[in-house]
């Protein structure tokens, strides 16, 4: 007999201790190599363990994303959570509760199969007995490694799983503090950076005297090359000191910025690594009959958090200890210690909560600033934080994109052929990917080697750049070229669905082209190449839900679309329907969304990541764009890069269609693409022409109208 | 510069030593240790700052102390507590209305001064009486859903 399967990430991490554990009053542990960014992650993995442990949730305390004390499990990202870490929790918890059932038959001297676990107490054939997981606690070896032997729960008999539970911490976020903007150790130093505001940038002198005259107290220093950071005791006079350290800084050299027209086109003709991806489809005798093409561009685009990158650091006796937001601390830990020249074994990395994380933002940077401010001033908790203009400037971006699509068609309308050309700059340039640091004041370092291009995301992760770029439809055979861009104008990195929201913007924007031309429904020209009943279905639904059937004719500034996509190509399904106004500007108005996520953990949980997903894209869509000013320099300020406010988001509608049979599929990112498609599609609806360039804007419209 | 500046905190007296240019939000939470309010921008732009001034919402990131003096303010921690909740937390909670949270504090304030001239908004009142407040995670309609239902726990209908 084969040895079963277990979870890659109970692999990594075989011990039982090290996800579960017995506390004092009657309280479990729950660890994780994931963490909560907003998601809800921590709840829908408690509720698993809560599942199999047969406890009910409010026992838990949860541990996450802490090098010492929680498994390794890379980053928290791609929609992988549910699957990965909470794969291994629901294995690992349901043999924890066979061991510790064998060790209570032992003592009750009975088969174990008349035992069971009822809120952490054994019950013996319905009776109640004197054991319980914390009395058993020390009969029971959880060092031993798991054999991923033990029955998981059947989905008629779930409690927790499914049921949508409150999110254990929002309460804590409501009502203040909480996050790791508030937390205050004794004696702690306030410092700010300043950074490199293009490649290359060569730092001018700058003196503690005359930031301290100007901010009006004393101020620190630390100065390396041509990194630099102030430090002051009050977070007010870092503040200050920063302002006049930036107002003073003099910074030459390197490759500053110019404006160009356009910055997605900026990438066609750079310099490239081509790759060519063929995709296997059906034959085809029929004849083409005609020829079309199109080119879809989308801008780089910032994350925007809503609160600045923050980081703790202290440096005591050769060691560091590290208190960030960062999607994965494993990651940052092993990059930090490249930084500073140290052992990884010198370094502890703790996750402490952020505001809304959506990629690589600036969570690792500013880690890294706090650190080499912490070893200037050992002894001290140093508090970095990144200003909001460093937020929307030097933290990376989501790359910009041109897409190009062609087809043949046949007199009835459908392709022949296909091929696609996606130019991008890379999606993955984390801590530790591909062995690298990327972080940023390791490149300004005194001595540091600068950055060789990067690779993108492997295609086994889903690939980076041709996210979403093989089309689900029964086609031709697909030809898709990558031009991954060697040094696009802007640092890039993962952001929210990475290339998907490109590619799908595209595909499905084409598709529907397709369908026009053929003078068919759009829906129903997709479903005519659809043959994945999962994603017939979904768009089924969405069209009952939205009342497909029965929207208006369109051409009178009224619109409404549909696009649909799988993320990643094999996480959930989504179809989208946006109703939109398309006058002066694009007013939304609804979007609905049929989702197939397989097993939902946590059907609030999961309607609110799609609602959120809805809506970043659609502000990404109609609104966002990340532009190199005249005077060279990125936006400094919300007024430079507006993202959709409450009186412009749409009224969302979500349902889930898939069935709680199937396995759980990564749902957070499911939104994006769809979304920012069925926007396009809508405004083509409603005014007949298409714009094909994001953001959606008033000016590309009018243009458009003008043709 | 530093001065002592009295004025009203949540209900109670306070009086803080400062510059006059200090922020309200870097003594709410630098000398006061109140977390509930946040920095966002530091720029008047997302309303993650915001308290009440006299019951008018405003952005604290930017607000000179000085200009404090004797008047009324209160941040999110004097609407309520867990165990006393204002009805805009109550139903933030009911609606599981945020992701990260890092809005819902600014976000109540602006609420609660919506709901008490208007108890009873629609929803695109709700909507531009949150106009200056920014959310990225993309709650919006759960918080404007929230806000509404305050309203009706406010006005005793059922919510
Ligand atoms: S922090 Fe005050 S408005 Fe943004
Ligand atoms: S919930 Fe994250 S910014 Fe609003």
């Amino acid at each position: 007999m084969n040895a079963p399967v277990l979870p890659a990430s109970l692999r990594d991490n075989p011990r039982p201790a090290q996800w579960i554990g017995f506390e004092a009053e009657g309280r479990v542990r729950l660890a994780t190599g994931k963490v909560e960014l907003g998601q809800g992650i921590l709840t829908a993995l408690v509720q698993i363990a809560a599942e199999e442990l047969r406890v009910p949730p409010a026992r838990f305390r949860t541990v996450s994303g802490e090098t010492d004390a929680a498994p390794e499990e890379g980053f928290t990202a791609g929609s992988q959570s549910v699957e990965a870490s909470g794969g291994a929790i629901r294995q690992v918890a349901a043999e924890v509760r066979a061991r510790v059932l064998a060790a209570a038959a032992l003592r009750l001297n009975c088969a174990p199969s008349a035992l069971e676990v009822a809120d952490g107490r054994i019950v013996q054939d319905g009776a109640p007995t004197a054991l319980d997981y914390w009395t058993l606690a020390d009969a029971v070896d959880l060092e031993r490694p798991a054999e991923g032997t033990a029955a998981l729960t059947p989905p008629e008999a779930f409690r927790y799983i499914g049921a949508a539970l409150p999110r254990v911490d929002l309460p804590g976020k409501v009502f203040g503090g909480g996050f790791i903007h508030d937390r205050v150790p004794d004696r702690l130093l306030h410092a700010r950076a300043l950074h490199r505001p293009w490649p290359g940038a060569v730092l001018g002198a700058l003196d503690e005297a005359t930031l301290s005259r100007v901010a009006g107290g004393p101020v620190g220093l630390v100065r390396l090359g041509d990194f630099a950071a102030v430090t002051a005791e009050t977070e007010a006079l870092a503040g200050r000191a920063h302002e006049a350290a930036e107002a003073r800084a003099a910074w030459s050299g390197g490759s500053p910025r110019a404006p160009v027209p356009s910055e997605p086109l900026a990438l066609v003709g750079a310099e490239a690594t081509e790759r060519l991806l063929d995709i296997p489809g059906r034959a085809t005798a029929a004849p083409a009959v005609a020829r079309i093409a199109a080119r879809y561009l989308r801008p780089y685009l910032a994350h925007g958090s809503i609160a600045p990158s923050v980081a703790l650091a202290l440096w005591e006796d050769g060691r560091l200890t590290v208190e960030t937001h960062s999607q994965g601390v494993g990651n940052l830990r092993i990059a930090l210690a490249q930084a500073l020249g140290i052992g990884t074994e010198a370094i502890i990395v703790r996750h402490r909560p952020g505001a809304g994380c959506y990629g690589h933002n600036g969570a690792d940077d500013v880690a890294l600033d706090a650190a080499l401010v912490a070893r200037a001033r050992p002894g001290r908790w140093v508090r970095a934080q990144f200003t909001r203009a460093q937020e929307l400037s030097v933290v990376p971006f989501g790359s910009a994109m041109v897409v190009d699509l062609a087809a043949e068609l046949d007199a009835a309308g459908r392709p022949v052929s296909w091929a696609m050309e996606v130019f991008s700059g890379t999606h993955g340039q984390r801590p530790g990917h591909n062995g690298r640091m990327n972080l940023l004041a390791a490149e300004a370092l005194a001595g540091a080697e600068p950055t060789p291009p990067a690779p993108d995301v492997p295609d086994a992760a889903g690939f980076g750049g041709l996210r979403n770029a093989v089309a689900l439809y029964d086609l031709p055979p697909q030809r898709i070229m990558h031009h991954l861009v060697a040094r696009p104008r802007l640092r890039t990195s993962s952001m929210r669905g990475l290339g998907t929201h490109g590619n799908v913007f595209a595909l499905e924007s084409f598709i529907d082209e397709l369908a026009l031309r053929a003078g068919e429904d759009p829906l129903a020209y997709r479903l005519s190449l659809l043959s994945d009943p999962r994603a017939r279905r979904v768009l089924e639904a969405v069209a009952e839900m939205s009342g497909w059937a029965g929207r208006p004719a369109g051409g009178d500034g009224v619109g409404w679309g549909i696009a649909f996509s799988r993320y990643k190509n094999r996480a959930a399904y989504l179809a989208a329907v946006v109703e939109l106004v398309a006058e002066e500007t694009i007013a939304l108005r609804r979007v609905w969304c049929a989702v197939d996520a397989g097993l939902v953990i946590n059907p609030d949980g999961a309607a609110n990541q799609i609602e959120g997903g809805v809506i970043q894209a659609a502000s990404w869509t109609v609104k966002e764009e990340v532009r190199v000013d005249a005077d060279g320099s990125l936006p400094a300020s919300w007024e430079a890069y507006p993202i959709l406010t409450f009186p412009e988001v749409p009224e969302v509608f979500v349902r889930f269609v898939g069935s709680a049979g199937d396995p759980s599929l990564g749902l957070g990112e499911a939104a994006v693409g769809p979304t920012a498609a069925a926007i396009g599609n809508a405004v083509a609806h409603a005014l007949g022409v298409r714009v094909r360039e994001m953001p959606l804007t008033r000016e590309r419209v009018a243009a458009a109208l003008l043709g | 510069m530093s001065g002592t500046i009295g004025f009203t905190l949540n209900g109670r007296p306070v009086t803080v030593s400062a510059r006059a240019d200090d922020a309200l939000l870097a003594v709410l939470r630098g000398t006061l240790g109140l977390m509930a309010t946040r920095f966002g921008c530091g720029a008047e732009a997302c309303g993650a700052c915001m308290v009440l001034v006299d019951g008018v919402p405003t952005n604290s990131c930017t607000l000179e102390i000085a200009r404090l003096a004797g008047r009324d303010v209160v941040t999110a921690e004097g609407l309520g507590t867990a165990d006393a909740p204002h009805p805009v937390q109550a139903a933030l909670l009911d609606e599981q209305a945020g992701q990260c949270g890092y809005c819902l504090s600014g976000i109540q304030i602006a609420a609660a001064a919506l709901l008490a001239r208007n108890p009873d908004p629609a929803r695109a009142e709700v909507a531009e009486a949150l106009a200056g407040n920014f959310c990225r995670c993309g709650a919006h309609n759960r918080i404007i859903r929230a806000v509404q239902r305050a309203g009706r726990m406010m006005r005793g209908a059922t919510p």
